[in-house]
């Protein structure tokens, strides 16, 4: 009997597929259900961000940073700010820096539950969804009623932010807070430490922490392969240093160190500090003005700076170059979702076609973030 | 059905001598689509609204509650947009196959309902083979389920069809060997004879007759929902990876066709669990009357197979996807031995007591009323603890 003949197949799977986070393509080549390789192919959500800002100015650019990161439009903002500060030598109040980081890490809880929530999904469980949405739509308000906004926030300005917490916004956010540590036992008890979610989640798509740092992963990749890594923490920024916090890392307790249960479980865990952080900034809210005073022909001597920020999807990296003029010459971002694409077509060789979309929802990659 | 037959011969309905052939094809054919058009496509379209309006109760959602009193009506809201749609074949489809294989899949749904035992004299037919009908029939699905995926001519169908028939092959094996256990009991195949073998009190009934029963009922349990493709073995249709699976091409009334034979798979499972296990109609005697009891024991089938049936909706509310791999694994490593065992350990329990032991009947209902209790409680205990969270709304 001769050999069955066997072909490799090559799968499409996006841009529109409906696991893919957003726009994002893979060519699969695949032997069955198991891949031999997946490569991604990026930009079919590219916007030329960059290239708006040189024609908008730097107060005009502020509303464009939210579409760079629609998921956590908070850490644009405030890495357009910070970069455009440091370039024009703005110190932002007190308040508006306390301001700043409420609504960063209130944007942070918002982002992770969204990425645990999908991630759930992903895996085949449709509970966890609503229930980590049901909570972001309970930020979304806080928010809402903070900004006006939902999604693309549009909250900071160069120097501070556009509004000071609304009255009674305190209270309430404070009442959140007490709701939602509970809401994330529930969720652990729910799903975190559900047998099949487990056994779906260790051991796929492991990152040991050479690959971590020679790809340039940030943020809650990074640390998920025990490298503790925090902007905040380790370059800090803002008013970091005022508030007593840890820095969850991988420990490959189930499989694997850095594997996507890690990943998962470095999100579930950096929810519970966020919200340490916004009690203790809640309680020692300085009082005084949110927004300093900026020409509005906000014209920045020449020069340039590279500004690091913490966002929800780790380091993100905002470089600005001023002509002294009212237009940056030369805007770049970097952002942690480009890096961990990169690394999908190493790791997607040898797992399965299911693994494929845990990895995916494991890097909590977001579409915008990469192309920008 | 003879006598019906007769009866109609000597009415004249059919003019003077008619073939009684040709009279019995008529009559079986009328009945035939009233017990289906009627009872089953109703059951599996009712099953998608309570499936949907549960779903949406875990997933603190409201569901559909637009069309009818609840949204009761959805499912024919539904069903009419699905045959108003148009119905479209892909250009590099093969066709015929395309077009036949929603058929396949209705017919494996529809065949079983002529076994079912609603009552003890509602029952289509009683054949003497019932039990291996049943399960014969609804493993045509995998026919119709593996040509909707090849004759798309679509990769992610494809995939979707060979995840399928790899695992409604893989846990036929164990669903019936499970089904052994009772029917070395009972003696007999047929839907009935099982059900009259069982008291109407749960002690009495199959799934605590003794140890390996139950063990064997709990993975029949898990093997229906395997071949039924629900959650956590929906990998087929697993939409996360393989957008629609098997169905990706289908739409209109075809892919109605699929859903609905889905759904209905479900109050499939339901009924075959009541029977073997959960003493399927049995009702106390209550009344001389045979309408007042067969009324009884229809209502009291139905009750036990929804009951099932929520449970399954409630799996599919709670728990992740499995991959195929740990699929096979879960089948091949451990219940297709366990089954063996289980059907070993039944014919030495039966050649031991030959008239079962009451003694452990007692004791499994009492270990089972234990283990749902702490279940309840465990229930009631999460229910409590969040209810206050669940409708904080701090903007409100």
């Amino acid at each position: 009997m001769s050999t069955l003949r066997t072909e490799e197949m090559t799968l499409n799977m996006g841009p529109q597929h409906p696991s893919t986070h957003g726009v994002l393509r893979f060519v699969i080549r695949a032997d069955g259900e198991v891949m031999r390789e997946a490569v991604p192919d990026v930009g079919y959500l590219h916007r030329s961000i960059e290239k708006i800002a040189e024609k908008v100015g730097y107060h005009g650019f502020m509303p464009y940073t939210d579409r760079v990161d629609y998921v956590c439009a908070m850490f644009t903002n405030q890495g357009w700010g910070m970069a455009s500060e440091r370039l024009g030598g703005i110190e932002v109040p007190r308040r508006g820096e306390y301001c700043r980081v409420i609504a960063a890490e209130f944007n942070r809880l918002a982002s992770h539950l969204l990425s645990v929530g999908t991630m759930a999904m992903d895996i085949g469980a449709m509970t966890p969804f609503t229930h980590a949405l049901r909570e972001r739509e309970m930020i979304n308000d806080l928010i809402e009623e903070l900004c006006g906004a939902r999604l693309t926030f549009n909250y900071m300005r160069i120097g501070g932010v556009a509004w000071d917490l609304p009255p009674g916004w305190r209270e309430k956010a404070l009442a959140y807070l007490d709701h939602f540590n509970p809401i994330l036992e529930e969720y652990n008890a729910l799903i975190s430490y559900n047998k099949i979610y487990v056994e779906r989640l260790v051991n796929v798509g492991v990152i040991t922490p050479d690959e971590a740092i020679n790809y340039n992963l940030v943020g809650p990749n990074l640390r998920a392969c025990g490298i503790k890594w925090d902007i905040r923490k380790d370059i800090p920024y803002s008013v970091y240093p005022d508030f007593e916090f840890d820095v969850p890392v991988g420990k490959g307790q189930w499989g694997t160190l850095g594997d996507s249960m890690d990943r998962y479980i470095v999100r579930v865990r950096e929810m519970a500090e966020s919200s340490k952080i916004l009690r203790q900034a809640l309680h020692q809210l300085p009082a005084g003005p949110v927004l300093a005073k900026v020409a509005r022909n906000f014209k920045p001597p020449r020069g340039e700076c590279q500004i690091r920020v913490e966002s929800a999807r780790g380091d993100m990296g905002w470089y600005v170059v001023s002509d002294g003029t009212g237009y940056p010459w030369r805007v770049h971002v970097r952002t942690g979702s480009f890096a961990a694409m990169g690394l999908t077509q190493k790791l997607s060789r040898g797992l399965m076609i299911a693994d494929l979309v845990t990895l995916i929802a494991s890097l909590d990659v977001i579409a915008p973030e990469i192309d920008r | 059905m003879q006598t019906l037959i007769q009866n109609l011969i000597a009415s004249g309905t059919f003019g003077r001598n008619p073939p009684y052939g040709l009279v019995a094809a008529i009559v079986e054919f009328v009945l035939g689509a009233v017990v289906f058009l009627g009872v089953a496509l109703p059951f599996a379209g009712i099953v998608t609204w309570l499936e949907r309006r549960v779903w949406a109760r875990i997933q603190s959602r409201v569901g559909p509650n637009r069309v009818g009193p609840q949204g009761f009506l959805q499912w024919l809201a539904d069903g009419i947009k699905g045959i108003c749609k148009e119905d479209l074949i892909p250009a590099e489809a093969d066709a015929p196959l395309f077009k036949l294989a929603p058929y396949l899949v209705m017919l494996a749904f529809i065949l079983p309902w002529s076994v079912m035992p609603f009552s003890s004299s509602l029952i289509l037919a009683d054949l003497n083979v019932g039990i291996l009908f049943f399960t014969a029939v609804t493993a045509l699905t995998v026919v119709g389920v593996l040509m909707a995926g090849w004759s798309s001519n679509d990769k992610w169908s494809l995939i979707g069809g060979i995840r399928s028939a790899a695992q409604i092959v893989s846990y036929e094996i164990p669903a019936g060997l499970s089904i052994f256990p009772v029917v070395l009991m009972t003696g007999t195949l047929s839907m009935q004879g099982i059900i009259r073998a069982q008291g109407w009190s749960p002690q009495h009934w199959f799934l605590f007759a003794n140890p390996f029963t139950f063990v064997a009922a709990n993975i029949l349990f898990i093997s229906a929902l395997a071949e039924g493709n629900r959650t956590p073995f929906d990998l087929p249709e697993a939409e996360s990876e393989l957008v629609a699976g098997f169905a990706t091409e289908y739409s209109g009334m075809r892919y109605t066709f699929f859903f609905m034979a889905e759904w209905g798979n479900l109050f499939l499972v339901g009924a075959l669990i009541v029977t073997l296990f959960l003493g399927g109609w049995r009702f106390p005697h209550m009344s001389n009357s045979p309408v007042v009891m067969n009324i009884l024991e229809l209502i009291t089938f139905n009750v036990k197979v929804l009951a099932v049936v929520f449970l399954s909706m409630w799996i599919r509310g709670t728990l992740p996807r499995v991959r195929i791999d740990q699929l096979m694994t879960l089948c091949w490593k451990y219940f297709v031995p366990i089954s063996f065992a289980d059907m070993i350990g039944t014919a030495v329990w039966v050649a031991i007591w030959p008239d079962g032991n009451a003694f452990m009947g007692y004791l499994m209902f009492a270990a089972g009323v234990v283990i749902i209790a702490m279940f309840i409680r465990r229930v009631v205990f999460y229910a409590r603890r969040s209810k206050m969270e669940l409708y904080f709304h701090p903007t409100i």
